[in-house]
């Protein structure tokens, strides 16, 4: 199944490879991959793509934050899934010591913030309203945060700056962070068993959402500001008394040297753009349907040629 | 007899003194510790003159080396014969398109390559163990994660054997460098993991070859010291008929003393193959691909049954070079008549050849046994999730109670004594702990060794490192001296014991974080849970191994004046093992002080919870130096342990 898909796609990049003005190096690209499903489908998908077009891919599994120091050298290409608010502090210090540049942002966007899952609504139910949420704060107390709620954030790297939220909202909850994601989802998995109240730290797109339906609550809407300047948002003298945009960027990312070196995989990378639903049916192959990532790449190859096909023919 | 009772004395009094010297610390510790109070803000934190800023002196000197030096293109070009050597296993284990472009071997050649190797080794049982090995990785659905695994062990076991080899000629030969050498090997041993790995990044790149060269770092000391220790070993007489046969320098280290020291140098080798599977999921944050990779995928995605998969084909290829290995070590050389036949001397070899060929041939005709694909392998996955529910089901309840019980009652007090306390009190305190076991000079180890953690700065942090560590060590204490014992009472159960040990040490600990957080949460309990997990293990197979090696006369003695099981248990034989289960103690404390810091990815606010930022932000400085002070906590305990035990010993005439 994926030698035809690769196939026809081989054809496909030789009839148009003609036109092209320069050839892309034999070396081989270097895509990252992290440790969620759906950023390495994604990967897997453009990977394949550029095979496609006669180019050599391969992968190597780096950490999600350390990886912009490896763009900026050139020990990797690219880096598909740049998220706003887990990456972009990462990406941006990595694009101020140069080596690496923005190729342009996904129709996706993504959105990191307090999230419960459904059951939790049951005995809260005026959710997901914030305050509603400070009410029940006493049904989300465990034995280290006394009778305040439990919030668990993401780890401490993420920078989601939570306890200042928690303090200028002047909610009644306490941040544990929890060390890494694993550690979030198995505590929703916990709380599942006896249906107990959580609120944790979560985001969109991601797996979790189809194996706990859930919601983001909602905190004052997000504006401009609101993280810098205390004026804004309904606490005139504290800033982070805002929820968090609800409409993230997710970037891509590549190596400067890129463009030379591999210039019709570069023209495709700059069109490459994918979806909400479209990364989410990634995630799902492998996440639900058990399939292996690069099986998933061509089995989502194969049922979406329109959509990236496009991309290839226009390149060259 | 009169010398001999006067030293006797002598002995007494230093103790005394030290006793004498040890009680007046330990007052001035309590008398800091009442008065907090009044105490200036210097004596209650570290004052500002004292935090140095070690992080900012490493990145410098890294970026000197780095960048004006051009180390970088040395450590580049060294990763890259590396590469070279990987591109080599890749290609031939699964297939990767790099030169020799031969591969990928079938898996069912293989897995006969593997019986072969056991049956040559040791005979049927190794074999059967070593092919089914394979057969079940094969059969798993695991096959092409296990051989990126091994392509980089094959490639990074070897290198580390040599350098060990070369470093451990080296030290044998110079004082001088054994000096030098000695200390860095002692930090090394007790540098938490992630530590290295962040410059490892920052000369090497990510990748499998940053992947094999921190497994190689990692395995590299145990080979090293385990070489010293062999070539030291070896008799003069043996080196004398060397000489008589009029051997030159080289030819007597390569065919005298390094065969000499041969067992030696097996334990280093075995050790070596040990520390290489330990490290397959850790080099995995920095891209070793393969199992350690998946494992972590499958982690993330909760698909715990999967990933426990992982775990057994782990624990199976690390007991198949370990017996092999040691199978390896323990073969004599075989004696081969003269004039004996090609055909005879080389008959496994033509049999392997034949076998390859026959295996090739047939997985051209059968591809199920070139390769078994994901979607027709068998899985374990719901049956393990099944029972992985069920006992978090049965335990549920209880570890409610327990969590609750001991967060309230036990570790939040605990946890704010120990950051309550000045950090004066506590560095007199150690100096009172060191001056009563080893006198004046441990006092001062003890007081260098923490007055460093002070002076980087993460004293608080550090204080919660020690009492998650403390309190870990505490409860393993509790659970595996009473389980050691009981093991300690015939062989069979000793031997299952053992073994259950054996698998606990190997299976991945990442895999032990996740039902840990169910049955928890996300908290100290779960943290010191994880922990106890590990630092049981070394706790009762040391008490075992003390126990069951107390002289028999010893415990004769005591039948014969009649003392009871009971008696002959607390009178006898445990304190002749103390020496022993004390050793176990000090491995406790190590294996604690590095799984705290793997705990860090459930939630801590300690050491660990900063060595992952630094992991994240690339920053070597502070990752060493935050690598350095969980380290001086180990070779503090390690210190005064093994003053103890080996004064112990003494005293008891176990050794001289």
């Amino acid at each position: 199944m994926r030698t035809k898909v690769i196939m026809s796609a081989a054809v496909l990049a030789v009839s148009s490879a003609t036109a092209s003005f320069a050839e892309d190096s034999s070396d081989p690209i270097i895509i990252p991959t992290h440790n969620w499903s759906s950023q390495i489908v994604m990967s897997h998908v453009v990977g394949q793509i550029f095979e496609s077009m006669g180019n050599s891919v391969e992968y190597v599994s780096t950490d999600s934050q350390a990886v912009y120091e490896s763009v900026r050298l050139g020990d990797v290409t690219l880096e598909l899934e740049v998220w706003e608010g887990a990456f972009g502090p990462s990406f941006e210090a990595a694009l101020a010591k140069g080596g690496l540049h923005d190729v342009g942002d996904h129709d996706a966007v993504t959105r990191e913030d307090w999230w419960y899952p459904e059951w939790t609504k049951e005995s809260c139910p005026g959710l997901p309203d914030w305050e509603a949420l400070n009410a029940c704060a006493e049904l989300f107390a465990t034995p280290e945060t006394g009778d305040k709620g439990r919030f668990l954030g993401g780890p401490v790297d993420w920078l989601k700056h939570d306890q200042e939220r928690v303090d200028a909202l002047g909610m009644n909850f306490v941040v544990v962070n929890a060390g890494s994601a694993s550690a979030l989802w198995a505590e929703v998995a916990a709380a599942e068993r006896d249906k107990r109240p959580v609120v944790i730290f979560n985001w969109t797109p991601n797996f979790v959402e189809a194996l706990y339906p859930g919601e983001f609550v909602e905190f004052p809407t997000y504006s401009e500001g609101c993280k810098t300047d205390p004026a804004v948002g309904p606490n005139p003298s504290a800033t982070y008394d805002c929820g968090n945009p609800a409409n993230g960027y997710l970037k891509k990312a590549a190596w400067d040297g890129m463009k030379d070196k591999w210039p019709n995989a570069y023209s495709v990378l700059e069109k490459i753009s994918f979806t909400n639903p479209q990364i989410a049916e990634m995630a799902k192959l492998v996440d639900i349907d058990e399939f292996e990532p690069e099986d998933a790449a061509a089995e989502w190859l194969e049922q979406n040629e329109a959509i990236w096909k496009p991309w290839v023919e226009g390149g060259a | 007899m009169t010398a001999l009772s006067t030293n006797a004395h002598h002995v007494d009094a230093r103790h005394d003194v030290r006793m004498r010297v040890a009680q007046i610390l330990l007052m001035a510790a309590l008398v800091l510790t009442v008065g907090k109070g009044v105490l200036p803000e210097g004596l209650v934190r570290p004052p500002a003159w004292m935090v140095w800023p070690f992080a900012d002196w490493i990145n410098a000197f890294f970026d000197f080396l780095r960048d004006d030096l051009g180390l970088i293109h040395v450590t580049r070009a060294f990763a890259d014969g590396v590469e070279w050597l990987l591109d080599i296993t890749a290609n031939l284990l699964y297939g990767k398109n790099r030169w020799p472009r031969l591969g990928p071997i079938p898996w069912s050649v293989i897995a006969i390559t593997a019986a072969m190797i056991g049956y040559y080794l040791s005979g049927w049982r190794l074999a059967m163990f070593a092919g089914l090995t394979f057969v079940w990785v094969a059969v798993m659905g695991q096959w092409e994660w296990t051989m990126e695994t091994l392509s980089v062990i094959i490639v990074a076991a070897p290198l580390s054997i040599l350098l060990g080899l070369v470093f451990g000629t080296m030290a044998w030969r110079s004082a001088g460098f054994r000096m030098v050498l000695n200390p860095l090997l002692n930090v090394a041993q007790s540098l938490p993991h992630f530590a290295y790995m962040i410059p490892v990044v920052v000369f090497i790149g990510v990748g499998p070859k940053a992947g094999a060269i921190v497994t190689i770092i990692f395995s590299v000391p145990p080979m090293i010291r385990m070489t010293l220790l062999g070539l030291q070993k070896v008799p003069p007489e043996v080196v004398e008929a060397g000489h008589m046969a009029g051997a030159t320098r080289w030819q007597l280290l390569r065919h005298v003393r390094l065969p000499t020291a041969r067992t030696e140098i097996l334990v280093g080798v075995n050790q070596v193959i040990m520390q290489c599977l330990a490290m397959v999921v850790l080099a995995s944050f920095i891209g070793m691909p393969g199992l350690g990779q998946k494992l972590l995928q499958l982690l993330q995605a909760l698909k715990i049954g999967r990933s426990i998969e992982i775990g057994i084909t782990i624990v199976l290829l690390a007991v198949m070079l370990d017996r092999c290995s040691k199978a390896w070590a323990t073969r004599q050389p075989e004696h081969i008549e003269k004039g004996t036949s090609w055909l005879i001397r080389h008959r496994l070899l033509l049999v392997w050849a034949v076998l390859v060929g026959v295996f090739w041939g047939l997985s051209l005709m059968f591809p199920v046994l070139h390769e078994i694909g994901r979607r027709d392998a068998f899985s374990l996955a719901d049956p393990l999730d099944a029972m992985m529910d069920w006992v978090i089901m049965v335990l549920d309840p209880v570890t409610q109670w327990l969590r609750w019980f001991l967060i309230v009652w036990v570790l939040i007090p605990l946890r704010d004594a120990m950051l309550w306390l000045p950090f004066s009190a506590v560095l007199v305190f150690l100096m009172a702990v060191g001056w009563a076991v080893g006198g004046r000079r441990s006092a001062l180890i003890c007081l260098a060794y923490f007055g460093l953690i002070a002076m980087t700065g993460w004293w608080d942090r550090a204080m919660i490192t020690v009492y998650t560590v403390t309190f870990a060590v505490f409860l393993a204490t509790l659970i595996g001296f009473p389980l050691g014992i009981w093991g300690s009472r015939s062989e069979s159960r000793a031997r299952a014991v053992l073994l259950i040990c054996d698998t606990l040490q190997t299976f991945p600990s990442f895999i032990y974080l996740i039902p840990v957080i169910m049955l928890f949460g996300v908290n100290d309990v779960a943290v010191v849970g994880a922990v106890v997990l590990f630092a049981a293990v070394p706790l009762i197979r040391y008490t075992i191994e003390g126990l069951r090696n107390v002289p028999v006369a010893q415990i004769e003695a005591a039948n014969m004046s009649g003392a009871s099981r009971r008696q002959t248990l607390w009178s006898v034989r445990l304190p002749l093992a103390l020496p022993t289960i004390m050793v176990g103690v000090n491995q406790s404390v190590m294996f604690s002080l590095f799984m705290v810091i793997i705990a860090a990815f459930i939630g801590t606010q300690d050491l660990g919870q900063e060595m992952q930022r630094a992991l994240s932000s690339s920053d070597v400085g502070k990752g060493l130096v935050l690598g350095l002070a969980v380290a001086f906590m180990g070779l503090m305990v390690d210190h005064l342990i093994t003053v103890w035990a080996n004064r112990r010993r003494k005293a008891l005439g176990l050794e001289t």
